[in-house]
């Protein structure tokens, strides 16, 4: 068996302009989703917007530099993510596709492993 | 003891027809794609030694496949540790049986190295290119020109796909029943563009690369009887029975390419034809029908004429309108181009290859500058005509389309 990271990735204004009911069927779907899967299942969490982000990168002159935001901005911000076991990716993407995702879309990492 | 030259050729046969089988049937042994290939060039290497001191085998598949499948063994055994530190393949059967040893079935073991290759989760470029490579035993440049694209940008994904499989966690193994029809359309844009490539070889002194194109008519065949009611497996077997009807009368005796305008119809293979039309029947009864039984269809359209002359070029635009709302690919355009050059004459051809001339993807296509080249000695302009068969000849290094091209510029200089 391996892990996969499955990193839910969706449109922050979308989110932001959507309504109560779309919360509440969204957070409905995500525990369905969870009863559904349990057995896959190792963790998992939302995460706050990347508004509430705050980067750090290396300088040149060997401190670090913080900033507001996240470390790549783009369109689809990383929100959340579910930590699963699968014995292969034909079955980490049977799961994953169950993810909720309305504004957006999971992408799948498989877990390095160090021996 | 067998000859030089017979062994040499009983080689070479056995690498066009048991590469993939031999190469899928050691994956199983090493849960390792690079290691199984390493040990299959080790096998063919080794086969040229041995069949020369002890005679050919019987069945050389199954000797391969066991010398590839010791091989690997004994890497297992030897590196053990380091091996085994590797990511593998993800299989459903563990361990491997007797069976494995023995032999075992071609048809199920390529296609598992078919699907595997063919894997949604790879880029549709990769997935072609690791069936070329892994189950005809193309080399990377080869596949590399099948592609247009450059060779080392081909090895590196290669490499890439190769590390996504074990990496991912990509399964070897036929998918189920369910999984099936999803999977299909990669795998069969991999085995057309086998018999493109076959079709017409990129590079070489023969047009037609035969093995490539009777491996691509197996595997039509085979996906053909695993998949009997699916309509574009049947879209597909017919549009190569179709096109591969005329292969005979491509060439001249002299080695020079024959045009469809010029061939001799009634050498074309009338089986072939009479088994593809029956496939197109059935794989157009789908609406919409699929890319490959639009294309089948306009190959039928050619089979089934008397002559050049009485082509029905205006249903073969009529097909090629469907096809390129289907498949939005820069060579459908171009095919749709020449039609119709032929439709409406060559100035409204030329006019429709000025409209695709700036797609990228076809900057080193040579058959853009040809069907210009021929649009413009048929509207009389020479030296523009010149130009641009000058400019294919730069773009083909296959020499019987290079001798055509220059057979034409000579006419053009008299």
């Amino acid at each position: 068996m391996s892990q996969y990271l499955v990193l839910i990735y969706e449109d922050e204004a979308a989110w932001a302009g959507a309504g109560p009911d779309q919360w509440e069927r969204t957070m409905k779907d995500h525990i369905a989703f969870g009863e559904n899967n349990k057995d896959s299942l190792r963790g998992g969490n939302a995460l706050k917007p990347t508004s509430t982000a705050t980067s750090i990168r290396k300088d040149a002159s060997g401190g670090h530099t913080i900033t507001d935001g996240a470390f790549v901005e783009t369109k689809e911000a990383l929100g959340g993510y579910y930590l699963i076991e699968a014995g292969d990716l034909d079955e980490a993407l049977a799961v994953a596709q169950q993810v909720p995702a309305p504004f957006g879309g999971v992408e799948v990492r498989p877990v390095m492993v160090f021996d | 003891m067998a000859g030089e030259a017979e062994v040499a050729a009983a080689v070479a046969d056995a690498h066009r027809r048991e590469w993939a089988f031999v190469l899928a049937a050691t994956v199983r042994v090493t849960g390792d794609i690079d290691m199984a290939e390493e040990c299959v060039q080790h096998a063919y290497a080794q086969a040229l030694r041995s069949w020369a001191a002890r005679g050919i085998p019987a069945r050389p598949g199954a000797w391969l496949t066991t010398v590839a499948k010791r091989r690997g063994l004994d890497l297992l055994r030897r590196d053990g540790a380091m091996r085994r530190a590797l990511p593998l393949l993800v299989d459903d059967q563990a361990e491997p049986g007797p069976d494995d040893l023995a032999g075992g079935d071609s048809g199920d073991e390529r296609l598992r190295l078919v699907f595997t290759c063919c894997h949604p989760a790879l880029a549709t470029e990769a997935r072609v290119a690791l069936t070329l490579r892994l189950l005809c035993g193309l080399t990377t440049a080869e596949v590399a020109r099948a592609f247009l694209v450059g060779e080392a940008t081909m090895a590196a994904r290669i490499t890439r796909a190769k590390k996504k499989i074990a990496g991912a966690g990509i399964p070897y193994r036929v998918p189920a029943p369910a999984e099936l029809p999803a999977r299909i359309d990669a795998v069969l844009t991999v085995v057309h563009l086998l018999y493109t490539t076959g079709h017409t070889a990129p590079v070489g002194d023969d047009l037609v690369r035969r093995d490539l194109v009777e491996r691509a008519l197996d595997l039509a065949r085979m996906m053909r009887s695993l998949l009997p009611d699916d309509a574009d497996v049947a879209g597909l077997l017919a549009l190569i029975l179709l096109t591969d009807a005329r292969r005979a009368t491509r060439v001249a005796p002299d080695g020079s390419l024959v045009l469809l305008a010029d061939q001799d119809r009634r050498r074309w293979d009338r089986v072939a034809i009479a088994a593809g039309c029956a496939l197109v029947r059935e794989a157009l009864e789908r609406r919409p029908p699929g890319r490959f039984a639009l294309m089948a269809a306009i190959a039928a359209i050619h089979a089934g004429a008397p002559t050049w002359q009485d082509t029905d070029w205006r249903e073969v635009v009529a097909l090629y309108d469907l096809l390129v709302q289907l498949w939005p690919s820069p060579v459908v355009a171009l095919n749709r181009a020449v039609a119709v050059g032929f439709a409406d004459g060559p100035e409204a051809g030329l006019a429709e290859l000025d409209v695709i001339g700036a797609e990228p993807q076809l900057a080193g296509y040579s058959y853009l500058a040809s069907a210009r080249a021929d649009f413009l000695r048929r509207l009389g302009r020479t030296a523009e005509a010149r130009g641009s068969y000058e400019e294919a000849l730069l773009l083909t290094e296959n020499s019987v389309e290079r001798d055509f091209l220059l057979t034409r510029l000579e006419e053009l200089a008299e």
